[in-house]
């Protein structure tokens, strides 16, 4: 756990009394995204390269300790360190797709 | 609480928008040059849009009372055509002595290819000879590790670049901590989906400190929020931090940083 530069105010329990609710929101959304997925009946869906790394931020947030943000971050970056030799996309796309740069 | 928004696209908002800020406390917006949601055709048509950030936006904004800045330059997603980019980078200078523009921004990367890394190099050159604040903005989502890192490494090759005088913007949770470490200001944009939540940038905060740390909204013309700044004040309220502490980066951050340019100064009763 890193030093921290500006303490938070609330302890604990307080944090968990003031945003508990908002989350669990934000957990049931995802949730049923995932159901929605799953309704859908395209099992492809799940091979998608933005699914993949969804379910690995996932296990991140089930598994993992801290820092759970920073983790989850990289699973969605690009690891390479050379820049393209020409635009491919203009936009991203929110995850690292692996088999881009083995097509 | 009085604030200022270091980054708003406000040729893509309403003068409503301007209202609601100024309702809210805003003294002050900067305004980086960008990609307009498409692609210009043609150098004349940065042209234009540098006499709107210098001429018709600021006239704008001073209805409402807030000081309107900007930053020069041709943004990353345009970066990609170099015969595009060296022929707009040629008529910037002419521009630079207009009495609200601060330095060359935001320049930086989109999908970090060679081409918008050569043309980030030619605009970092730019700010050089012409001795200009910088502006940066890193890329988006899966981009923005590899570009932060990519940009950071280039601008530590120049002699010239004193990190102080470079702020390299939408930071967040794998990347704010190279770009402090190397000295530069960093920016937390709160901006729904893509960037960072009030929460999540209070979190940074609490995490790294407000040294060289500010907040901004980045509204521009897709799904974004022209008063982020005050729902960042009060998510920090509701955090449990107090005004002095809030006020450092909404305010005195921002002041400390821009004033930097001999042109950026506050009206008397915004200080």
């Amino acid at each position: 756990m890193p030093r921290s530069n500006v303490p938070s105010p609330k302890n604990g329990r307080a944090l968990i009394d003031e945003y508990f609710i908002e989350n669990r929101h934000r957990l049931l959304d995802i949730a049923a995204f995932l159901d929605r997925i799953d309704r859908a009946g395209d099992a492809g869906a799940w091979s998608d390269f933005r699914m993949r790394a969804f379910r690995q931020a996932l296990d991140v947030l089930c598994n993992g300790s801290f820092p759970r943000v920073r983790q989850i971050q990289m699973i969605f970056s690009d690891p390479r360190t050379e820049p393209l030799e020409r635009l491919d996309q203009k936009a991203a796309r929110g995850a690292y797709d692996p088999g881009k740069e083995e097509a | 609480m009085q604030y200022i928004d270091l980054h708003a696209h406000m040729v893509s908002r309403t003068t409503d928008d301007y209202r609601m800020m100024a309702l809210t406390g805003c003294v002050a917006i900067t305004e980086p040059a960008f990609w307009p949601g498409w692609d210009r055709s043609s150098a004349d048509g940065f042209e234009d849009y540098f006499r709107q950030l210098t001429g018709f936006e600021p006239a704008r904004a001073a209805q409402y009372g807030i000081q309107h800045y900007t930053w020069l330059c041709l943004n990353p997603k345009e970066g990609e055509d170099r015969e595009l980019a060296r022929e707009v980078i040629r008529r910037i200078p002419k521009y630079l002595d207009r009495p609200n523009v601060l330095g060359i921004g935001e320049i930086g990367l989109n999908r970090v290819t060679r081409n918008e890394l050569a043309t980030f190099r030619d605009q970092v050159e730019l700010a050089l000879e012409y001795n200009q604040l910088i502006h940066i903005h890193t890329p988006h989502l899966e981009d923005k590790y590899k570009g932060t890192r990519l940009i950071i490494e280039t601008l530590l090759q120049y002699d010239g670049i004193d990190p102080q005088r470079v702020m390299i913007d939408h930071a967040e949770e794998h990347t704010i901590e190279m770009i402090l470490e190397a000295g530069f200001w960093t920016g937390l944009t709160l901006y729904p989906q893509t960037k960072v939540s009030p929460e999540r940038a209070i979190d940074m905060i609490e995490m790294y400190g407000v040294e060289r740390v500010c907040v901004a909204s980045a509204c521009d013309w897709g799904p974004s929020v022209p008063l982020a700044v005050p729902e960042f004040i009060f998510a920090m309220r509701r955090r449990g931090h107090d005004d002095a502490l809030i006020r450092r980066i909404v305010f005195e951050n921002p002041v400390a940083f821009l004033s930097q340019s001999p042109k950026f100064r506050l009206q008397r009763g915004s200080v």
